[in-house]
């Protein structure tokens, strides 16, 4: 791998995980740059979302996870026992597979992050509101009805509030999980619209089940099955010239 | 070989004795309080509610029963529920399924299946006579506080853990604490059945006699202190009736009992009914 120091943000190294017995990443080692989308593809069970779960640790929740090596963000390794995890999370704001919404309002579920860090003046919540929104495409389907349950939007809304709300704690990283596995094609290209437009502010790693979306956004691309890191590459690179033979067989829809 | 039902008489058959069982279970339920309130009805005077009763129950009302009911139920419910509120998010949010998580459950469904005269049986030996608390509001809300803690508790948990574990995952990425997510989303999302679980601990405890008459006693002076004892409307109904005293009398505790448990049926779920609007 080249010497890429300058621009690298995350650095995985020989890094594993296990569930208990069931080791779920096998020996990774990869770097994120600064302001790019990495995609990260693979068949259902390859290790992807456990990876992105490993980068915010929320893979710490399920009984018996276990890991080995390290991620450094930002020259830290945050699996030492000093890091401050809810700090940590913050800076590595998480889109998941289903919207979830959290059941309170639109300005609720915005502000909730920033609430939690203590921001308790209502301007500047306000203004953060409008922002947020704003950047995720929403502020003008939603401006009216902001009080209102955020349980009643579209799916595609729900998920651009969901990228709203991260974007409202002022992380670093933007990781997504399938964002866009359960939505319609129009709320699908929306969202990767607000991708593109946020790596200029924001690293972004997006997992996805969809080759074709990883190569319309993504700068690099990962793949990973079985645990591993197969190849990882520039996305047109890796889309018309692979590597691996398996990169290839899975690219071309031969298995997953 | 097999016999072939209709399916659309089976429909039918199925669906009339569904409605037949449903219809005996509406129907026991009027008639007990169609009776109660036919008996009782008559003696509900205003001054039934407001006199402490004389000569044993048999004249005067039973304003002291409702007070020392009250004050029962409302420090049982106030010592239980933080105990069992507080057991539930233990085991649903602060640790891994284990062995002892195992012995706590098993343990909290063994006190459930415990008569609750047993339970006064316990009561008075402990704190009646060993803690030396005497029969008093005090042993008696304790008492009833064991009693009503299991239920609590797998109401409680129940609750809990229907709460999606999404929830929690959003809660944890958008950079809350344990605790910050247990109290400002899964609780949040979990009282409508916590408060059910209370409800169901309230109306026990009104109804409860046996754990009451051996903790609590069965003065019938207004209780001054936590230390005197004290009648509850369900142990003055008992007494009532079984020594025979007045019978009409008896009849009218039993519908104010109804009556208010029916009130604070409704009082709570109306109230619970504005909330889940307010979160969801």
């Amino acid at each position: 791998m080249p010497d890429t120091t300058e621009r690298t943000a995350i650095r995985v190294r020989e890094f594993s995980h296990y569930f208990g017995e069931y080791q779920g990443l096998k020996n990774i080692g990869l770097d994120v740059f600064r302001n790019e989308i990495l995609g990260v593809i693979g068949p259902a069970g390859s290790g992807k979302s456990t990876f992105l779960r490993s980068l915010n640790r929320l893979n710490d929740l399920v009984q018996g996870s276990r890991v080995e090596g390290t991620v450094e963000i930002e020259g830290i390794n945050i699996y030492e026992p000093d890091v401050n995890v809810v700090e940590l999370r913050r800076r590595l704001g998480m889109v998941f597979a289903t919207p979830v919404p959290l059941p309170r309002s639109i300005f609720e579920n915005v502000v909730f992050g920033p609430r939690l860090a203590g921001i308790k003046d209502k301007a500047a919540l306000q203004e953060l509101v409008r922002d947020c929104l704003d950047k995720t495409t929403l502020w003008d389907e939603v401006k009216d009805r902001l009080q209102t349950s955020a349980l009643n939007l579209s799916g595609g809304q729900q998920q651009r509030l969901c990228i709203a709300r991260i974007l409202a704690l002022k992380p670093d990283f933007i990781l997504l999980d399938e964002p866009c596995s359960g939505l319609d094609p129009i709320s699908t290209m929306k969202i990767e619209e607000s991708l593109r437009r946020l790596k200029q502010d924001y690293t972004v790693i997006l997992v996805t089940n969809n080759t074709k979306q990883a190569a319309r956004v993504a700068d690099r691309t990962a793949f990973f099955l079985g645990g591993e890191l197969i190849e990882i590459g520039v996305t047109d690179r890796l889309f018309t010239a692979p590597v691996d033979k398996r990169t290839d067989d899975y690219l071309r829809g031969r298995f997953g | 070989m097999r016999v072939r039902v209709n399916p659309r008489a089976e429909q039918a058959i199925v669906r009339g004795i569904l409605i037949v069982l449903t219809s005996i279970t509406v129907f026991i339920l009027l008639f007990i309080i169609y009776y109660i309130l036919k008996k009782g009805l008559p003696v509900l005077k205003l001054g039934f509610l407001l006199k402490t009763p004389a000569e044993m129950g048999k004249s005067g009302g039973i304003f002291s029963t409702i007070i020392g009911t009250i004050v029962l139920t409302l420090l049982a419910i106030l010592i239980a529920t933080p105990l069992g509120v507080g057991t539930a998010i233990f085991l649903t949010e602060y640790t891994w399924e284990n062995r002892l998580t195992r012995i706590i459950r098993f343990g909290a469904d063994c006190l459930a299946g415990i008569p609750s005269i047993i339970f006064g049986l316990f009561g008075f030996i402990l704190f009646v006579m060993k803690l030396g608390f005497g029969w008093s509001l005090l042993s008696g809300s304790l008492t009833l506080a064991f009693m009503l803690l299991p239920t609590i508790i797998r109401t409680s948990e129940e609750a809990l853990k229907s709460v999606p574990g999404v929830y929690r995952e959003v809660s944890f990425s958008l950079g809350s604490t344990k605790w910050q997510m247990v109290t400002k989303v899964v609780l949040p999302s979990a009282l409508p059945g916590i408060v059910t679980g209370i409800i169901l601990s309230v109306g026990r405890s009104i109804g409860e006699t046996a754990a009451v008459i051996f903790t609590a006693g069965s003065a019938l002076r207004l209780p001054t202190s936590l230390f005197s004892s004290s009648r509850t409307m369900s142990v003055h109904f008992y007494i009532l009736a079984r020594e025979g005293i007045s019978l009409p009398n008896a009849y009218g505790t039993a519908a104010i009992l109804i009556i208010a448990i029916l009130i604070i049926n409704v009082v709570t779920y109306s109230l619970m009914e504005r909330f889940i609007k307010k979160y969801s």
